[in-house]
């Protein structure tokens, strides 16, 4: 049993929330890995890995209230997406583009995630518009004196388009109830960050009069330390924040990447082993919330739901052709 | 009933509908302090706060991407771009995300709100303040583009777009701002997208525009009923979605069609216009499909003589019917 003096107690967390914040890591590794299988089986023509970024966005989205706050993720977020309420059913009917698939009945690539029910709002591919849309939605609920924070996920690719620029000027004029996430995993699909971002993500922050904090993305207690500071400031009414997690991404960009061609193999080799699950396993090892044993169960159940959740999947249907032309605008009754 | 000018109805139009509806916020360049450049929230942020009447960065892009979110969480905006020209950094925005939110979204998602922008030539705007904008828009699914020429629709399009559930882009013709007059209603009504308007009735000739063209085709059509010819002259009014049955109508009347636009000939409006006539109408034809539009140079010109180079203006259009009526 957890300690008084044990970290996640000072953060608040109580045992219940680190073995959810720990299913949440694992279902979300486990789809990852099953997807890739199903893209060299053929079955699957498209896959955006997660995997190396459990910790930061499980840790973040962990400061956020569920029902209340909206979430303006990025493809890359399947594990926030999971941990906001997705099932891994949801995730697989995505990949397969079956008419269950929540976030857009098969219409968009994978991991373009949405969900009205869970207050995930409809992403597209093109980088960091959605950051705009969070700042709109963050004025909103400002100005309709509702008590929601919004969070907004990008890469640090992501920092260099206007849209991500103009939404934190926006964000720090207003005072909005809004924090911005950067997953810096170092690389724009192949573009190193030194050639990505002059300076530091998170001291841009400064320049838009809002703090900025950088963490440690492989570390959940950590990523959700520093999203509390934020999301609690932001519910107080003290306006936006902008944190950086440091963080990377053990495959490719994508299913149609090869990081071969940019990322030395020693790299990649030396990043997995600051893995953020097998961290946090110690981590519940040394409060004594799991044992190796509990550990192995924790594991095997995740395993069979993302296997159940691909069943489900395969047996959902493909969306009917017929329907192509439905919802360019509101159907008239 | 009173007269007004076309700037006057939509900001009347747009005053009493923040009246009525606390969702609808205002956003853009100078739309506050300033009352926008053209004052068509002239007032707006002493009556309704800065809060509802929000001076923007000077980012057209952050312009449509706020609004949109707004929008997404249940508010109405409406984005003002200064000008059509300055509106390209918004295009993402506008195309790749409010078009597309309720089709990507297999409809769990909707972004009801306005863009108001003028736009057009004629005022010695040059290249950057006289643009048409309609045709890469309307070539989008997802968004609808109107363009009233007269306040009367000004009013009752400004408060349909509000009401609409999908993204309206409301094109405002900047030179019939104050040129053209009309009777405004006081009472609230609605004028429905996607209902062409005959202006003129007459048998031998069916013309076909929109905005400032529209007022000078009426001009140029009366000059020729002296001699004779009468022009049928149609209101467009909403270029997506397209009237096209109202101009085929017509012209099963008339047997002539002609198109008059002020963007460039090349892929604008009148080109569709023409693609559907041949499609639909072909056998009713007596003569060639005209299109009397800019021509393909990339904008138009600010020294005098070569901005009336440019426009289509009513004795060129006189020459076009005439040629036509007589083919």
């Amino acid at each position: 049993m957890g300690k008084s003096k044990d970290k996640h107690t000072e953060l608040g967390l109580k045992q219940e929330d680190l073995l959810a914040m720990y299913k949440f890591m694992l279902l979300a590794r486990f789809c990852d890995e099953r997807q890739w299988a199903l893209n060299r089986q053929g079955k699957a023509p498209f896959v955006v890995p997660v995997s190396g970024h459990e910790a930061a966005q499980v840790g973040s989205i962990w400061a956020f209230e569920r029902g209340k706050d909206v979430f303006c993720p990025y493809y890359r977020d399947m594990a926030l997406c999971l941990a906001a309420g997705f099932t891994p059913k949801d995730v697989f009917t995505g990949l397969f583009g079956k008419v269950d698939d929540p976030s857009s009945g098969g219409r968009q690539m994978p991991a373009h995630w949405g969900s009205r029910k869970l207050n995930i709002i409809t992403g597209s591919s093109p980088i960091a518009t959605q950051v705009l849309h969070a700042a709109g939605i963050a004025y909103s609920k400002k100005y309709k004196h509702e008590d929601a924070v919004v969070g907004t996920w990008f890469g640090e690719g992501g920092t260099s388009e206007g849209d991500w620029h103009g939404a934190m000027n926006f964000a720090g004029i207003h005072n909005l109830p809004l924090v911005f996430f950067c997953e810096n995993n170092q690389y724009a699909i192949s573009v190193h960050e030194s050639k990505q971002v002059a300076g530091r993500v998170y001291k841009r922050a400064e320049g838009y009069g809002m703090p900025g904090r950088e963490g440690d993305g492989n570390d959940v207690l950590d990523s959700y330390k520093l999203a509390k500071e934020a999301v609690d400031r932001a519910r107080a009414g003290e306006g936006a924040s902008l944190i950086e997690l440091r963080t990377y991404r053990f495959y490719s960009h994508t299913s149609d990447d090869d990081d071969r061609t940019y990322r030395s193999r020693e790299e990649v080799e030396e990043w997995r082993k600051k893995d953020p699950i097998p961290r946090f396993e110690s981590y519940l090892r040394s409060v004594e919330v799991l044992d190796d044993k509990g550990v192995e169960s924790m594991r095997e159940g995740a395993k069979e739901e993302v296997a159940e959740g691909v069943k489900q999947a395969n047996e959902s249907a493909f969306p009917d052709p017929s329907t192509g032309e439905l919802h360019v605008f509101q159907e008239a009754n | 009933m009173a007269e007004k000018t076309l700037i006057q109805a939509i900001h009347d139009t747009l005053q009493e509908e923040m009246q009525r509806d606390d969702r609808i916020i205002v956003l853009g360049e100078d739309v506050g302090a300033r009352g926008g450049v053209f004052r068509a929230t002239m007032g707006f942020m002493e009556e309704f706060g800065e809060e509802r009447v929000l001076d923007t960065p000077l980012d057209e892009c952050l312009i449509a991407g706020v609004a949109i979110g707004m929008a997404l969480d249940g508010l109405r905006p409406v984005a003002e771009m200064q000008f059509a020209d300055f509106i390209w950094p918004a295009f993402n925005q506008i195309v790749s995300e409010a078009a597309r939110i309720r089709y990507r979204s297999n409809n769990d998602f909707s972004v009801p709100m306005v863009i108001r922008t003028p736009w057009g030539g004629g005022v010695h705007g040059a290249l950057y303040h006289s643009q048409s904008i309609e045709a890469f828009f309307a070539h989008v699914p997802g968004i609808k583009v109107v363009a009233p020429s007269t306040p009367y629709d000004a009013k009752g399009m400004l408060i349909q777009a509000l009401e609409d559930e999908d993204p309206v882009l409301f094109l405002e013709h900047k030179k019939t701002y104050r040129l053209i007059k009309g009777e405004v209603p006081d009472e609230r009504y609605t004028v429905e997208f996607g209902k062409a308007e005959v202006r003129r009735e007459g048998d031998d000739l069916t013309v076909v525009a929109y905005g400032l063209m529209h007022h000078f085709c009426v001009e140029a059509a009366e000059k020729l009923s002296g001699e004779g010819i009468e022009v049928e002259v149609i209101d467009l009014r909403s270029i997506y979605p397209l009237d096209i049955d109202t101009v085929l109508t017509s012209i099963g009347k008339t047997g002539k069609a002609m198109i008059v636009y002020e963007d460039n000939k090349f892929l604008g409006v009148g080109a569709e216009i023409a693609a559907q006539i041949a499609e639909k109408a072909l056998f009713d034809l007596d003569g060639p499909i005209v299109r009397l539009a800019g021509p393909h140079v990339p904008a138009m010109p600010y020294a005098p003589p070569l901005e009336g180079w440019f426009m289509p203006n009513p004795d060129k259009i006189e020459q076009e019917m005439r040629k036509l009526a007589t083919f």
